[in-house]
């Protein structure tokens, strides 16, 4: 019987952390400018990739990506894959050991919430119509 | 029989109590209290919040990474966007992000030409600084693609900012909000429009 209660209790934990997570994710909004990759990452079994400008924009001038590396400025323009950042393209141009750290961090990168799509986040600060 | 006792219980209990948090969280997130004070605004408290509780990440890394308030608090701040002033923070070197890659020395040629743009209406002119913009972009990032470079061959509207086209390829996504007004109509007229319209 305590084996069973314990069993009884994790489920019940396991349980209410769902709607609590949801009670969470209604009501906090990501960080302006944050940027969802998911073209093909869930699809390939890992989460989908947070890009954080606000983190970049405080160490690079928007030009360094958006000019010298070639980003275009549209959400989902780029072909990033895996295999042009190990090759030192796009992420790959400083996460290679020498400006950032590496790749082999995936987790650092692969942190979003499964089942987001690629978007541009954080939006505009109204919950409503007037959202942007 | 005792084995499937033991199963049907909690499996029951777990159901149920699933089933009216469900209910619950319905209730909360329409009605939670129907008038509180900031019904479509995110009330300051939610600003900046960590990686963890954002909503967007999930997993191992997640709690790794840097939270924007640890990284945001000696920065000027501003009222919307990231809630800085990444324009201030620059001046006030309270930021150094680098012009080149690798190179933290290298300077951006910075054009010091304003474009002023008189506006419809009662709204203050806007004025168009290249200044702010070449501290952080190269002429190619808007010239040609978004904006002929010459003065008023562009065609600017509010609807195609707020559309995100023109200012509004940046503006409401990386760089301040459209909400903030005053930063770009910022040239007062010389005869306001109100008084125009009461000399006619
Ligand atoms: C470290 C690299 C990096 C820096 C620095 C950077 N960006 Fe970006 N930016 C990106 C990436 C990556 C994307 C997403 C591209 C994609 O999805 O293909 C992006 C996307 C964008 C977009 C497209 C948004 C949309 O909704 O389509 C805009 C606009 C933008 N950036 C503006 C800026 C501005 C302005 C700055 C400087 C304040 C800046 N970026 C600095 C990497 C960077
Ligand atoms: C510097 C950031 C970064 C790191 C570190 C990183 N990835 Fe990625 N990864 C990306 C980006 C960006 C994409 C393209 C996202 C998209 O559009 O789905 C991607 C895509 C993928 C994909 C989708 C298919 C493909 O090959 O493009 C897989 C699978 C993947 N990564 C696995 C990994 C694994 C495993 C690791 C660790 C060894 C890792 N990633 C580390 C940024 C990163
Ligand atoms: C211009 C160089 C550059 C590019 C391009 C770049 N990064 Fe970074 N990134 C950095 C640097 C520098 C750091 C800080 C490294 C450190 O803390 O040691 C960093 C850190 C990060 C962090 C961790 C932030 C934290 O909270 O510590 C993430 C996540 C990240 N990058 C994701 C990406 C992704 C995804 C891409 C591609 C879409 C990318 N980066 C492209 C330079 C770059
Ligand atoms: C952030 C976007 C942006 C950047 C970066 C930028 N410009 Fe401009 N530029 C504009 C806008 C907007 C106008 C006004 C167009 C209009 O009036 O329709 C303009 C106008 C001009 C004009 C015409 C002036 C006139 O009186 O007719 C010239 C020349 C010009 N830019 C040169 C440059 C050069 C050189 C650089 C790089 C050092 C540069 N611009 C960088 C947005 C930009
Ligand atoms: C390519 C991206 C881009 C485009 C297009 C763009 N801006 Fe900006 N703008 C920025 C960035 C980045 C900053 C720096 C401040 C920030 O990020 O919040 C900035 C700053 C400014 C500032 C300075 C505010 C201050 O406090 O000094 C003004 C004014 C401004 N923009 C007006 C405009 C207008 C008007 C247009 C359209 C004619 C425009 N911008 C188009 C990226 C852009
Ligand atoms: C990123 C800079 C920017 C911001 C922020 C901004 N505007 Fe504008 N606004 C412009 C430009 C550029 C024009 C077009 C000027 C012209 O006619 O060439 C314009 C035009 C207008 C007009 C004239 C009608 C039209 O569409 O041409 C009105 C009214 C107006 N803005 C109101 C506002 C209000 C209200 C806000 C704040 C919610 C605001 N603007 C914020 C740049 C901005």
């Amino acid at each position: 019987m305590p084996v069973c209660k314990i069993r009884h209790i994790r489920l019940l934990a396991a349980v209410l952390a769902v709607p609590i997570l949801v009670i969470v994710s209604l009501q906090t909004q990501a960080e302006y400018a944050d940027v969802v990759l998911n073209r093909n990452s869930e699809k390939e079994g890992v989460r989908p990739v947070v890009y954080p400008h606000w983190f970049h924009r405080i160490r690079f001038q928007c030009r360094v990506c958006h000019t010298e590396l070639g980003f275009e400025m549209r959400v989902g323009a780029n072909k990033v894959t895996m295999e042009g950042i190990i090759d030192g393209k796009f992420c790959g141009a400083c996460h290679d050991g020498e400006t950032a750290w590496t790749v082999e961090n995936c987790d650092l990168c692969h942190s979003g919430l499964p089942g987001m799509e690629t978007g541009i986040t954080g939006g505009h600060k109204t919950l409503g119509p007037g959202n942007w | 029989m005792s084995i499937v006792k033991n199963l049907i219980t909690p499996a029951a209990t777990v159901i149920a109590v699933f089933i009216l948090l469900l209910f619950l969280v319905n209730k909360e997130s329409h009605s939670a209290d129907p008038n509180q004070f900031n019904r479509l605004m995110a009330p300051p408290s939610k600003r900046n919040p960590p990686p963890t509780e954002d909503g967007i990440h999930d997993g191992p890394g997640a709690s790794m990474l840097q939270t924007p308030k640890s990284a945001f608090g000696t920065l000027p701040k501003s009222k919307s966007g990231n809630y800085i002033d990444w324009v201030k923070a620059l001046d006030e070197k309270k930021i150094q992000p680098r012009y080149d890659r690798n190179d933290p020395e290298v300077q951006p040629i910075v054009m010091d030409l304003n474009i002023v743009h008189e506006v419809k209406g009662s709204m203050p002119n806007v004025v168009y600084p290249h200044k702010q913009h070449t501290e952080w972009l190269d002429c190619s990032n808007c010239h040609p693609a978004i904006f002929v470079p010459q003065k008023g061959a562009n065609n600017i509207t509010m609807a195609s900012i707020l559309l995100g086209e023109k200012c509004g390829v940046c503006h409401g996504k990386v760089a301040f909000p459209v909400s903030e007004c005053r930063r770009c109509h910022s040239q007062k007229k010389k005869q306001s429009a109100g008084a125009k319209a009461a000399a006619k």
